[in-house]
């Protein structure tokens, strides 16, 4: 009974309220290999988004099939899509402090943007987009509340997901507010400004939980410093912020700025999800690209000045916001490339000894190794054939940028283009197979500076990018021992892919970028076979895996809509 | 299918697709915005850039202000706070970009600006200055109408840097270029058609492409020559036709009579080959040197 024990502990009111609708979720869940919940952003605090559920296999795959599928309508009267007219509709939630809400396709009306991770906890998910959550029964997709939040603006170019504990959910909006709700009603319980708004941040991210904080980042993109903050999950009170950028004299990695004043508008956001590692109590994301993005004039004028800490790979102990370690991917980033791609924990075998590592790999096109204990650099590796900006690769792994293939007022032909060699999509790591694969994207792009005078060039101002050809986009599978990518699989016909799953089925579950979910078969370091697959119109988010009443569930949102399947 | 959601995580990749192969079934976003459009406000990135289409602005906009204000506004301005702070406001020797100060972000009509104008701040070595609230409202509100960032303007920079001599070498050279193309036939007076920005992003892409600007509103027509595509059926029939769709899972074209046919794919079969009549400028991608398309960009601006 240890577990009702916890959930006691942490949550006396929730057996004591009513039907039990979205009981509370058990942290042990979040530091162990999803199985029967899906408790937080990317399954467990890994990020491997790797299943040890085998019910969904190589050889029964092709039996897959559509158990329910439920489209959703976002903004107020939202909720369930009706077929036949308008639905009786479930509780609905009108939250925010805009008096006039902004109107926004997809936030306060018509179908909304899924391209976030959905919570499963206790046979409820807990999905989210742009302004818009929702309870559904995980059996049949039935919406047991919608709340919409009224939007001051901002930018609704995604939401990531939730984040759970006990009985609460938290989610972020466009508009800068952490929203807390009840996971029973969908009634609010508060909301907390994050970021200021004038400055024009952003918030897309997922929150995470980890113990008693709920770990929040935001976006910007003007030139805003970044950050990251820990909130009481019961209170919303701030128990700490890090800034990512130095912001006051003194403040370690100044030296690496032209000046203060760059550096506290030199960026560094951190509108990812990081992954957590209970044993050193680190939480470990990746921090955006510095601001003016596309030149280094003003921020960097010398070698020495990297512009600390963007572009990296940064580790907090998790009860005190204080820094462990950081590496820096990509010094003095001139093309916008984050380096905010999850953080993916491994334990395994490196150069012959046991290693505990994080592995990423990085919008640049290329892939790092650390050990994530100390932060030492342990690998890199190009995984983007095409990636054409470096000429060099410094002591430390730390590649050397070509200035030849910055902005230039003649056009450089340049590879990744600003998208980048990936994105915010998810990564999976395999550890049956060794393998870490990741959606490639090839494209290249002619790079224009726009503008001479530096002063100009605010955030991403001062750059022109045309995309002027594509050599194709991927699955690639990077053995991380090596560097080596084992395989890479083209989606023909298609470009892009929303995330991947694994799972010891020995499946890979991916988006092909034209419509379809796709079931691979996995063997070894052997190219991936083609198993099953459903034309979807699009597919928005990455595959989750979990098991309801004993039975293996493969679920995806797209097209506005949440798709079930299951083993007939 | 709504091209902005199916691009949505893709960004401005409409020319690749082209490029590779989806050019019939990739739709145009919506186009950038004519160069005489005020500036756009700062878009996100984190996927790259989406159509607009009609959406509202991110962030609310501020009521322009009169002109006369404005003018006056800049006067003192000018006179004023433009030898510390620049005569833009983006920052001089001594003193901060004011435009994207966060004082003056969160500031409507000079409230929270007058009180620093009126009693400086002698610790960072402002001076005090005596001015009138309503005089620094009209500071204040051609501050506000100074745009945060030029992202998204035209650039009006000559990208023409090229040898135009060594760029008809490369042409006729080693550039192979005359395999397919010729300056008195599919290229004839193509310095006269477009930009030289427009005809570099061509020369690299090889068209099919929605970029650069001729003029306001208008883009470049270069026709894109559809990919085709022959199936070989297990029964040994061929088909072929102009690519329409495909995918590990099915392939469509239209036949030479117009007919729309489509054919799943079990792997291997039935045996599908695409033939894109742009694969060359893709075999290129990772060949080019900046300087061969800088001085083919100087060449067939010549060729009017």
């Amino acid at each position: 009974m240890m577990r009702t024990g916890t959930l006691l502990l942490l949550i006396p009111f929730s057996l004591l309220n009513g039907p039990l609708v979205g009981q509370g979720l058990d942290p042990a869940l979040l530091t162990k290999p999803a199985t029967g919940a899906w408790p937080t952003y990317a399954g467990d605090y890994t990020q491997r988004r790797y299943s040890t559920l085998t019910q969904i296999d190589r050889t029964n795959v092709r039996h897959l099939t559509l158990v329910w599928l439920r489209r959703l309508t976002a903004g107020p009267g939202g909720g369930e899509g009706g077929f036949f007219g308008p639905p009786a509709g479930p509780p609905a939630i009108t939250g925010g402090v805009a008096e006039q809400p902004v109107t926004m396709p997809g936030a306060t009306s018509g179908s909304p943007r899924l391209s976030g991770s959905i919570l499963q906890v206790n046979g409820i998910l807990y999905v989210s987009a742009p302004d818009n959550a929702w309870a559904m029964d995980a059996l049949d997709g039935h919406v047991l509340w919608h709340y919409w939040w009224k939007s001051r603006g901002g930018i609704h170019i995604g939401n990531r997901g939730m984040a759970m504990y006990g009985d609460w959910l938290y989610f972020e909006t466009p508009d800068d507010y952490l929203v807390s709700l009840d996971a029973k009603t969908g009634q609010e319980r508060w909301h907390k400004e994050i970021a200021d708004f004038s400055q024009q941040y952003f918030s897309t991210t997922a929150p995470v939980v980890v113990g008693d904080h709920v770990l929040v980042g935001t976006g910007d993109d003007l030139d805003a410093p970044g950050f990251l903050q820990s909130f009481d999950p019961k209170t919303g009170d701030l128990q700490w912020k890090f800034y990512t950028v130095p912001m006051n004299q003194g403040d370690p990695g100044l030296e690496t700025w032209a000046s203060l004043d760059a550096a506290r508008h030199g960026g560094a956001q951190v509108w990812m999800p990081g992954s957590y590692d209970p044993e050193t109590h680190l939480y470990i994301f990746g921090t955006g690209n510095p601001t003016p993005a596309y030149t280094a004039m003003l921020r960097a004028p010398r070698d020495e000045h990297t512009n600390l800490y963007t572009c990296s790979v940064v580790a907090l102990n998790v009860d005190t916001g204080k820094m462990a370690w950081y590496y820096q991917t990509s010094p003095n980033d001139t093309h916008d490339w984050d380096s905010t791609q999850p953080a993916v924990l491994v334990d395994g075998m490196f150069a012959g000894k046991p290693r505990k590592m994080v592995l990423q790999a990085s919008r640049n096109g290329y892939f790092y190794v650390l050990d994530r204990t100390n932060g030492k650099h342990l690998l890199t590796a190009k995984y983007s054939d095409a990636a054409n900006w470096a000429e060099d690769i410094n002591a430390t792994g730390q590649l050397v940028r070509n200035p030849e293939k910055d902005n230039t007022v003649a056009g450089s032909l340049v590879s990744p283009d600003n998208g980048g060699a990936t994105n915010w999509i998810p990564p999976s790591y395999d550890p049956q197979t060794g393998l870490f694969y990741v959606v490639l994207r090839e494209l290249y792009a002619m790079y224009y500076l726009t503008n001479k005078d530096p002063r100009m060039l605010v955030g991403l101002g001062g750059s022109e990018q045309d995309v002027v050809g594509s050599a194709g986009s991927y699955i690639a599978a990077i053995d991380y021992q090596t560097g080596k990518l084992a395989w890479r699989y083209r989606f023909e016909g298609g470009f892009g892919g929303t995330g991947l799953l694994t799972t010891a089925g020995g499946l890979l579950f991916a988006n092909d970028g034209a419509g379809s979910l796709v079931a691979f078969g996995l063997q070894g370091k052997q190219p991936p076979v083609p198993l099953w697959h459903v034309q979807l119109g699009s597919v928005d988010n990455a595959p989750e895996t979990y098991t309801v009443g004993g039975r293996q569930y493969v679920l995806v949102a797209g097209d506005g809509a949440v798709w079930a399947f299951s083993l007939q | 299918m709504d091209s902005r959601r199916r691009f949505r995580f893709l960004g401005s990749v409409i020319i690749a697709l082209a490029a590779s192969l989806c050019a019939s079934r990739s739709p145009a976003q919506a186009p950038p915005a004519p160069p005489q459009a005020p500036p756009a406000p700062p878009q996100a990135k984190q996927a790259g850039r989406e159509g607009r289409g009609n959406r509202p602005p991110d962030y609310p906009e501020r009521p322009p202000a009169a002109p006369e204000q404005l003018a006056h506004g800049q006067q003192l301005f000018g006179g004023n706070c433009s030898f510390c702070h620049g005569s833009d406001a983006r920052g001089g020797e001594v003193g901060p970009n004011l435009v994207r100060a966060q004082v003056v972000l969160d500031d409507q009509h000079g409230e929270l600006i007058t009180p620093i104008v009126q009693d400086g701040i002698p610790a960072r070595g402002m001076p005090k200055f005596a001015l009138s609230a309503a005089d620094i409202a009209d500071i204040a509100a051609w501050l506000h109408n100074q745009p945060l960032s030029d992202r998204g303007t035209p650039s009006k920079l000559d990208i023409l840097v090229g040898n135009a001599t060594e760029g008809e070498a490369y042409f006729g050279g080693v550039g192979h270029c005359t395999q397919c193309h010729s300056v008195t036939g599919d290229l004839a007076g193509i310095g006269g058609r477009y930009e030289p920005k427009a005809i570099q992003n061509l020369i690299v892409s090889g068209g099919g492409a929605r970029f650069g600007r001729r003029s306001a509103g208008a883009e470049p027509s270069a026709k894109l020559p559809t990919p085709t595509v022959t199936v070989t059926l297990p029964s040994g029939q061929i088909v072929r036709g102009e690519l329409d769709h495909f995918s590990a899972f099915i392939v469509a074209l239209r036949d030479s009579d117009g007919t729309y046919r489509s054919f799943a794919r079990h792997g291997a079969i039935p045996k599908v080959v695409v033939t894109n009549p742009l694969q060359w400028h893709i075999d290129m991608l990772p060949k080019w040197r900046d300087a061969d398309i800088h001085n083919l960009t100087a060449y067939l601006v010549t060729v009017k």
